[in-house]
């Protein structure tokens, strides 16, 4: 227990200061009202990955590591989506995972909000450069979404500045 | 060499020791047997079609390194490998989806094709808007019947944070008597993507492979392409190229140190391994420019250089990550209700192991060792005398094991590269040419192989290949006997790619 102790004391608080929300990543208007920014911060997201080469989910997780400290603003990830404000999606959206995202988006209570991660989640990124027969090609082709963030993978900040802006503009 | 010399063998152009033959009629599973006769590996099956037909590849590994053989499949048909080399199974029923050639009545069953796009992609007549039966819901799983068996069916959609795929778990009380996979769900077109495109544009696409071997796919595409146009890279670029791989391969460790102490109920380590490893991925941001290192290997080289002073933060850097890691590692060790959770869960035996091809860092874990920095060290590691980290357990704690091992040779590899360091050029030209090529390079996970055909400077064909084709079965094994809940566990401890498998 003391080598623990010692651990946790010799790394200190990392945590930074988060992003501010950028009304740019919004992509619709918002579709819930006030609902939102009357939850302040107490945001449950749920993460649905349709077809992403994985680069998005490893910066996800990242969200969860001491500098970033989602759970810190009030947020946490859900195990199902009846818990969930909010549906993180990254990937181009495989016809195979469709019918997954569609269900999901659907299980959700409203109001909901959908944040498209990265260049694939928002029009295929380098998997639909040109037509695919295995992809539709941005999550907005499939469910509704809030807001966009671009990257290769977009970097933590910037996932987290994305839903920062879902709820705040 | 060594009782391994058929008639016809080439030896390709390559920094690794591949060599290619044409196996038709009896050859083709004759050969394959030699291989496996001599302790050898199936690495990857797949198919192109080429003017004539349909052919199909076996890459196979024996003593002296991979033989790639070719057959022609014109009559729609293939020998099978699969009683030689279990794992073959999955990749063959993956060439009928992308094909339409198959091996006996198994062949025809879906393994990648979930019926919701037309048949065979992979022809080059293949039209993507053609009329087709949607078969989706007919896939069929085996299922246990008797007195309190039950079905838990997990997925595409997991609770946590990870890749889709489908579980179904055969369970008494808590007890899990079966589990099968269902995978493909991520399946992205990737390799006819690669059609058409310029070997500079593929190599943003290898990059995507699997976004966690980014480093790997890169390498081994921009080995399999340096192969083919007769290139060498300089000992500089080479050099940084083990430096981006190692710290890809401590990079995924990590993560999986801290995932796998939280998955046991020990969120310390998880919240200590991450801080590490955010800290590894800004020093990459800060010096190579991607958190990831994606695109930082190009075909000819790689492109970013490092400075002296970049050289020398990456190398203090390893000093700091080693003692930090030392300490998590005795913490590890000593903490009980850790050791209780890894120790004995999801073993898999040395003998099984070796039977199905498990391979990579889950087959050293289970004495099947291999690894391809050692066995057939090219640029840059005949260098460096790599020393491979081995277990006999077989469980979950050897797994964890074998990762704190990797980790500290990794960080030695790391300073032994930049203390061996030339000046030189770090990028080199690619010229315009055609031929076929492969790429073999031993990424965290396993064995990666890019295997490339170019067209006047076109892309005609790419196949890339995961190692967690040959460890997705064996996971079907290793929880047989647990219960449930350790299967998050079980399953963490293999770190598996989906999309580098469901392409």
């Amino acid at each position: 227990m003391y080598r623990i102790l010692r651990e946790i004391l010799r790394n200190g608080i990392k945590t930074e200061r988060e992003l501010p929300p950028d009304a740019s990543l919004r992509v619709s208007m918002p579709q819930c009202g006030e609902a939102p920014t009357a939850l302040g911060n107490a945001l449950a997201i749920r993460h649905v990955d349709a077809g992403s080469c994985n680069g998005c989910e490893l910066e996800i997780h990242a969200l969860n590591n001491p500098y970033y400290r989602l759970e810190g603003l009030g947020m946490g990830f859900v195990a199902s989506p009846r818990h969930a404000d909010m549906l993180l999606v990254t990937g181009p959206v495989s016809k195979h995972m469709e019918a997954a995202l569609r269900r999901t988006y659907d299980a959700m209570p409203e109001p909901r909000l959908v944040a498209a991660i990265g260049d694939c989640g928002k029009n295929g990124g380098a998997f639909c450069r040109r037509k695919n027969y295995a992809c539709k090609g941005g999550v907005s082709s499939v469910i509704p979404v809030d807001v966009e963030v671009p990257g290769c993978p977009p970097e933590p900040a910037a996932i987290l500045q994305g839903i920062l802006s879902a709820i705040r503009t | 060499m060594n009782g391994m010399n058929f008639e016809g063998m080439v030896k390709m152009a390559c920094a690794a020791p591949i060599w290619t033959v044409e196996a038709e009629g009896a050859s083709w599973r004759k050969m394959a047997q030699a291989c496996s006769d001599q302790g050898g590996r199936l690495v990857s099956i797949w198919g192109s079609e080429a003017g004539k037909g349909v052919s199909v590849f076996a890459a196979c590994v024996f003593s002296e390194g991979m033989l790639i053989l070719r057959c022609s499949a014109a009559d729609g048909k293939f020998e099978s490998l699969a009683d030689i080399f279990p794992c073959a199974a999955r990749m063959q029923r993956a060439v009928h989806d992308m094909l339409g050639v198959r091996c006996g009545e198994e062949g025809e069953r879906p393994w990648l094709s979930h019926g919701l796009w037309p048949p065979f992609p992979l022809r080059k007549s293949y039209d993507p808007s053609a009329d087709f039966v949607c078969e989706e819901e007919s896939y069929r799983f085996v299922s246990v019947e008797g007195e309190g068996v039950h079905e838990i069916a997990v997925g595409p959609v997991h609770a946590g944070i990870i890749e889709p795929g489908h579980f179904r778990f055969q369970v008494v009380g808590e007890k899990v008597l079966r589990l099968e996979e269902r995978l493909g769900y991520k399946h992205k077109g990737i390799e006819k993507a690669f059609e058409g495109l310029t070997p500079r544009e593929g190599a943003k696409l290898a990059a995507r492979i699997s976004g966690d071997s980014t480093v790997a796919y890169s390498w081994a595409y921009a080995m399999a392409l340096e192969a083919l146009c007769g290139v060498t890279v300089s000992t500089r670029a080479s050099l940084l190229r083990g430096i981006l791989l190692e710290r890809e391969r401590i990079a995924n460790h990590l993560a999986d140190l801290g995932a796998l102490g939280n998955d046991a109920g020990f969120s310390f380590g998880l919240a200590q391994f991450s801080v590490i490893r955010e800290d590894m991925l800004r020093t990459s941001k800060a010096h190579f420019g991607h958190r990831l290192l994606m695109d930082i290997i190009v075909p000819g080289g790689v492109s970013v250089d490092i400075d002296a002073k970049a050289g020398e933060a990456i190398f203090a850097e390893c000093a700091a990550v080693r003692e930090k890691v030392l300490v998590l590692r005795e913490i590890y060790a000593d903490h009980t209700g850790l050791q209780d959770r890894f120790l004995a869960t999801g073993k898999v035996e040395s003998g099984l192991a070796a039977r199905l091809g498990l391979t990579g860092l889950a087959g050293r874990a289970s004495r099947n060792v291999s690894d391809l920095r050692e066995d057939h060290p090219y640029a840059p590691y005949d260098r460096l005398g790599v020393s491979m980290a081995t277990h006999h357990g077989g469980d979950v704690a050897a797994r964890v094991s074998v990762r704190f091992d990797e980790i500290l040779e990794s960080l030695r590899l790391i300073r032994a590269m930049l203390e061996m360091m030339p000046e030189g050029e770090t990028a080199g030209e690619i010229p315009e040419c055609s031929g076929f090529g492969a790429g073999w390079v031993e990424g965290f996970r396993g064995e990666v192989l890019v295997t490339l055909e170019v067209e006047k400077g076109v892309i005609r064909r790419a196949h890339a290949h995961d190692p967690s084709w040959q460890n997705w079965p064996v996971l079907e094994f290793a929880v047989i006997g647990n219960i449930v809940a350790d299967f998050p566990l079980i399953n963490k401890s293999f770190n598996l790619s989906y999309s580098g498998h469901d392409l």
